[in-house]
């Protein structure tokens, strides 16, 4: 649409005058710097110019204009600036000429990707993001904290600010540092980080927050794999892929499934929704070809959600706690009807006779019939045997969770025994063969991944640990807190848990055992909040509010972009730029570390300069920039900036241990923006797990994989080597387990369909990843999606989190769309607006979690009533199962009523 | 002269509105002289947006109807203009003068598709564009389009006869939106929603398994419309007029057929229906 140009090392721009004077007003653009008004050029670069015009590839506009390059979450832009005001988002802008589009060939049709790059929708709308009025736009301090008086921990989230300068705010938060780390040590201060917040390398939260904090010798806290928590405490122990954190390797299985897939299942998975994470809508024509080929879709899930509308899907609506016993009465059927793979069982599989008893009934004298799953699903039996029929007969591939892995049923209590019967289930049906794979349908394109770009979970690009850096940061302390668990520890001063958060060096650090505070440790004395999603996000939260205005939190500091659900708890807040205020640079989806080749979501890989469009809005400023200013009231700027690098300086030492200075220098990538990456004519796929079905060396390019390229590379990493139906690594660790059985069981929710509770809170609610923002990122401060139904609905002048209810269980409480209503429990109340909607069942509520607007009506009041549409102030924070830290958002049981507040 | 053109397949469209945002992106505080006037942050949408379920649990239809301006080749708007305020240029691009429309706020009521937008702010009458002022600088198609992921949207020029459009006009009829205007409009669609019948066939005998491969016929006056249930003994009758008056037959061999009386005037969800042995 609009085609910045990139001629002869100049980039040129457009003017205000028809195109016989262009060359008047045109001004050269060198990098990001206006070098020369045209006028005065020499002939030559005016022939050029002309040359340029006559092909039609710039705007006529009506003053100064400027594209720039950058990367989101979600996808490549090109940002247009005019004046030095950001007037256009739309997808990067890349010459055709760069792209050399894959061909599939498939049942006599040949299928090649678009020539663009597919964003998700709110990108659309980043401008009204990046001018929001929940800008953090001033550092400010809260009026009744006084550093060297009383601090009223008691009023954080109830009191106001006021605005101090820059100098007076990093006075504050530098001597607190000091005084903290002298009076308690470094394991005093506490901190941790969103996710997602900004794309970029440089920027990103694994960069210079980690750097500054480790440098302070801080207590980290451990993430809990907070999307795919039943794949990684569960699946681990059936397929091992403990460097994927449980989920599979994807690679080739789009061009594996358009040539022999004939069914989907799509289990507990929108991937119109959640898009492979960061990769945007471009896996969104891969399902377009499916459909259009005719391969079946089916849908398990207890919202008709997206991608099944799209796909036109069969429905089966079940109770959000019942995924494993459907999945075992499909077990019962092929093992009743003979229709498994025998011979893969045979060989590629241990512990399938124990599992098989268990089926049977042979162990709890319940067999694990279709009629039996249908009174815990409410799916008719016939149902669930013609679907475990069809299921046999055809190739199918089964598409539970985005990635292979995730979905909200992995988030449910006892989450890992669906996430293991997913893995079990396809097994029996020949996992790896052509045709009849584990695939999200949202990842697995071709892609050259000999290419070496680091993503933001690299090592190569923490920034404290990195080899780019001339000095490495290591943190000395031990002690570790769990995110889950934080507010517990603070408020009791104790905590103890088994899990390493993010497990994916080991099936063993799943049960390395912690406890708080460590020996010779302090307890947390200053919480550096960077972000502050987690009321949104996490569990049972009104325990943060009370975290907050514990006295034994003597100092709290918030450092973000926005005003977010946490902001207003800070004793003082930092404003910090977006990443369209600072220079960066990425890989679109590839995240790296434990999603190695996270790229092959999209359709090709493209690289992208992020460049500074615009200066830092109002008195924000880059993070590096802030730590950098603390780290020299604090003595340490030569250490923290690795002996003064600039973010530039970064980005260029990035960009020197990548593999892309084999096709264009820094300074060409800087000037052009981008690089796009395509597989070679000479491109061989390599389906994921097809070795393992065939009992061939690991020849996926999967390169964390521990056992490729060792002499037994054909087997999994699971203890055995082979998919294990009896848990080897369970027997071994917890033998007496009976919440995560050495065999995956069905086990009844403690909060579900029929727990006693059920008189009293009725509904069962789900609450997946949100469609129209990416977790709490863009809710609240993109006003443009409140004018997406599916996203918020405008009432009253106030944008309310649409609640999703059967029109049975509606007019059993006489609410009608529209209508303003409560949803309630023992941990809280949240107001929603009503959407009566037959893509649920009775008995079930859908209302996406991840909602950034906390909006308290008693501000500062733990358990106030939340106008902003908060779900997880109403979720049980019971881990998963007893040696499982999981979250369970979506075993939840409620109330719902009309607010006549 | 090119004559641009759009096709909205309902089919490809998965609701993702990045048509919608791209649009408020393009237009929201931006002036395009002598296009168009910067739209107001909250103002009414350019990109037209209607979401519309059918059916019931388990048996749900969910289609999503992108409407910017039709850019209709016998536009009342045009017609209705006195002074040129609305004009159709040789493209087939109807816009909106904004200096000749101020003021006008009857013009909002010149279109039958009600795309006609109020900005209160620049007191204009306005709406799609077509993004005209970026089509005249060489740029290939709107914005909505250039953000469309599914091929949902697709734009050209329909006076080429090798154009994307032009190819895919030939293949394969279109619909008009509202037929009954007769205004000729430039955007067509395909696969618009109309009434849906469905429901699923359980067998007497066998009703621990699904009545697969079940004959279902619709008769209404001259249509006839046949499917069958598939593997969950489920079936449907999409896109059916919204006037249809007759019966649906349910055969399978070895079964008593059933007939059922049945009218379109609204979508109807048949549940479950049993059919005995003879």
């Amino acid at each position: 649409m609009l085609y910045p140009l990139s001629y002869g090392g100049f980039q040129l721009v457009g003017t205000d005058f028809p195109r016989e004077f262009m060359p008047r007003l045109l001004w050269v653009v060198k990098g990001n710097q206006h070098i020369k008004n045209i006028e005065g050029f020499n002939i030559d670069k005016r022939d050029i110019i002309r040359d340029l015009f006559r092909k039609k590839r710039i705007l006529k506009r009506s003053a100064m204009e400027k594209v720039y390059s950058s990367l989101t979450n979600e996808g490549p832009i090109s940002v247009t600036v005019k004046d030095g005001k950001v007037t256009r988002v739309q997808p990067l802008i890349m010459d055709e000429k760069d792209f050399k589009p894959w061909t599939i060939e498939a049942g006599g049709k040949k299928y090649s990707p678009p020539l663009k790059a597919n964003l998700a929708p709110f990108v659309h709308a980043e401008r009204t993001r990046l001018y929001s009025a929940d800008r953090i736009k001033y550092p400010m301090k809260r009026v009744d904290f006084d550093p060297n008086g009383e601090r009223n921990p008691q009023n954080r989230g109830k009191s106001g600010y006021v605005r101090i300068s820059w100098d007076e705010a990093l006075d504050i938060v530098s001597s607190e540092i000091k005084r903290i780390r002298s009076t308690y040590g470094g394991s005093a201060i506490s901190g941790m980080t969103s996710s997602h917040h900004n794309w970029g390398i440089v920027g990103y939260k694994m960069g210079p927050f980690p750097r500054f904090m480790d440098m302070l010798e801080y207590t980290p806290v451990f993430d809990n794999p907070d999307s795919w928590e039943g794949w990684h405490w569960g699946a681990t122990h059936a397929w091992g892929f403990f460097w994927r954190l449980g989920m599979p390797e994807q690679y080739d299985l789009l061009e594996d499934s358009l040539k022999n897939a004939e069914m989907i299942v799509f289990w507990s998975n929108d991937p119109d929704t959640t898009r492979a994470i960061y990769c945007g809508q471009d896996s969104v024509i891969w399902r377009q070809w499916l459909k259009e080929k005719g391969v079946k879709m089916v849908f398990l899930d207890p919202y008709f959600n997206y991608t099944a509308a799209h796909m036109d899907g069969s429905w089966f609506p079940i109770n959000p706690d019942s995924n494993a016993a459907i999945a075992l009465s499909i077990a019962y059927t092929w093992i009743e009807e003979g229709t498994y793979d025998k011979d893969y069982v045979e060989n590629r599989t241990v512990g399938f006779d124990e599992f098989k008893k268990y089926v049977l009934g042979e162990e709890d004298g319940q067999p694990k019939t279709p009629e039996w799953a249908s009174e815990e699903s409410g799916i008719p039996a016939r149902k669930i045997r013609s679907l475990a029929r069809e299921w046999a007969a055809k190739n199918t591939v089964l598409a539970a969770g985005t990635r292979g892995g995730e979905g909200g049923a992995c988030r449910t209590a006892f989450g890992t025994e669906w996430a293991r019967t997913m893995v079990l289930l396809q097994a029996m049906q020949g996992l790896g063969k052509a045709g009849n794979t584990i695939w999200g349908t949202a990842m697995g394109a071709p892609a050259d991944t000999s290419f070496y770009v680091p993503g933001y979970a690299d090592l190569d690009t923490r920034m404290a640990i990195t080899r780019a850096a001339r000095t490495k940061i290591t943190n000395p302390t031990q002690q570790r807190l769990y995110r889950l668990t934080l507010p517990d520890a603070i408020l009791n001063s104790h905590d103890h848990w088994m899990g390493s958060g993010f497990c994916g060096q080991s099936l063993e650090q799943q049960f390395q055992e912690f406890t708080y505070p460590a020996e010779g440790c302090s307890e947390i004395k200053m919480f550096y909040r960077y972000g502050g999603s987690f009321i949104g996000t996490m569990s049972d939260t009104n325990k943060w509010v009370k975290m907050y205005q514990s006295p034994k939190l003597e100092f709290v500091v918030n450092q973000d972009c926005w005003y977010c659900s946490e902001t207003n708890f800070a004793d003082i807040i930092l404003p910090a730029c977006t990443s369209l205020e600072r220079d960066d640079w990425g890989e679109w989806g590839a995240a790296g570390g434990y999603s190695n080749h996270g790229n092959n979501g999209c359709n090709y890989r493209i690289i992208v300069r992020q460049q500074k469009a615009i200066e830092p809005l109002w008195e924000s400023k880059p993070d590096y920039e802030i730590l950098t200013l603390l780290a020299d009231r604090l003595g340490m700027k030569d250490l923290y900036t690795d002996g003064g690098r600039t973010d530039l300086d970064w980005c260029k030492a990035y960009y020197e241990i990548s593999d892309l200075p084999k096709i264009m220098s820094w300074e060409e990538f800087d000037k052009k923006g981008y690089i796009v990456i395509s597989p070679g004519d000479d491109y061989k796929p390599t389906p994921a797990l097809r070795w393992f079905a065939e009992g061939r060396p690991c020849d996926t390019p999967d390169s964390m994989n521990p056992k490729r390229g060792k002499e037994n590379a054909n087997e999994l990493s699971t203890y055995s080597g082979k998919i294990e139906f009896a848990s080897e690594s369970l027997r071994k660790n917890t033998p007496d387990d009976t919440e995560r059985p050495i065999v995956p069981h069905y086990i009844e929710s403690w909060e579900g369909h029929k727990s006693a509770i059920r008189e009293k809170y009725p509904l069962m609610i789900i609450s997946p990843h949100p469609r129209f923002t990416f977790h709490t990122q863009y809710d609240k401060h993109t006003d443009w999606l409140n004018e997406i139904p599916g996203h918020r609905i405008m009432k009253d002048d106030y944008a309310w989190w649409p609640v999703r209810i059967n029109p049975i269980d509606a007019a059993e409480r006489g609410i009608y769309s529209n209508d303003i209503v409560k949803l309630y429990n023992d941990r809280g109340t949240v107001l929603g607006i009503a959407v009566l909607t037959e893509r649920v069942p009775p008995g079930t509520v859908h209302s996406y979690g991840s909602a950034a607007n906390y909006d308290p009506l008693e501000p500062g009041k733990a358990g106030s009533v939340d106008k902003g549409g908060c779900i997880n102030l109403l979720t049980s924070s019971t881990m998963m199962s007893k040696n499982v830290p999981g979250m369970t958002p979506n075993s939840c049981l409620i109330e719902i009523g009309k607010w006549e507040g | 002269m090119a004559r641009y053109g759009m096709i909205i397949d309902i089919n490809k469209c998965n609701g993702c509105y990045n048509c919608f945002l791209a649009c408020k992106d393009e237009f929201t505080g931006n002036d395009y002289p002598p296009y168009s006037v910067a739209q107001q942050n909250d103002g009414r949408p350019f990109m037209k947006m209607t979401e519309k379920e059918m059916g019931k649990c388990p048996q749900v239809k969910v289609d999503y109807i992108a409407q910017p301006c039709l850019q209709c080749q016998d536009a009342t708007c045009v017609k209705m203009a006195t002074d040129g305020e609305v004009y159709r240029r040789p493209d087939g691009i109807v816009i909106i003068d904004p200096e000749k429309a101020k003021g006008k706020r009857e013009i909002v009521n010149y279109c039958p598709h009600r795309v006609i937008t109020w900005n209160e702010a620049q007191n204009v009458a306005q709406k799609c564009t077509f993004c005209a002022h970026l089509l005249d600088n060489g740029a290939k198609e709107p914005r909505c389009v250039e953000a469309c992921p599914s091929g949902a949207l697709m734009f050209g020029d329909l006076d080429d006869p090798n154009s994307e459009i032009s190819k895919s006009l030939k293949a394969a009829p279109t619909e008009e939106l509202n037929p009954l205007y007769n205004l000729n409009p430039s955007v067509l669609y395909r696969n618009l929603p109309g009434k849906l019948i469905a429901g699923e066939v359980l067998f007497e005998d066998k009703q621990d398994a699904c009545a697969e491969g079940v004959k279902i016929t619709l008769k209404a006056g001259s249509i006839e419309e046949t499917t069958t249930t598939d593997f969950l003994g489920e079936f449907e009758l999409k896109n059916l007029a919204a006037d249809l008056a007759g019966t649906i037959t349910i055969e399978y061999d070895g079964y008593k057929s059933q007939t059922i009386d049945i009218k379109t005037d609204t979508d109807k969800y048949l549940g479950e229906v049993m059919l005995a042995c003879k």
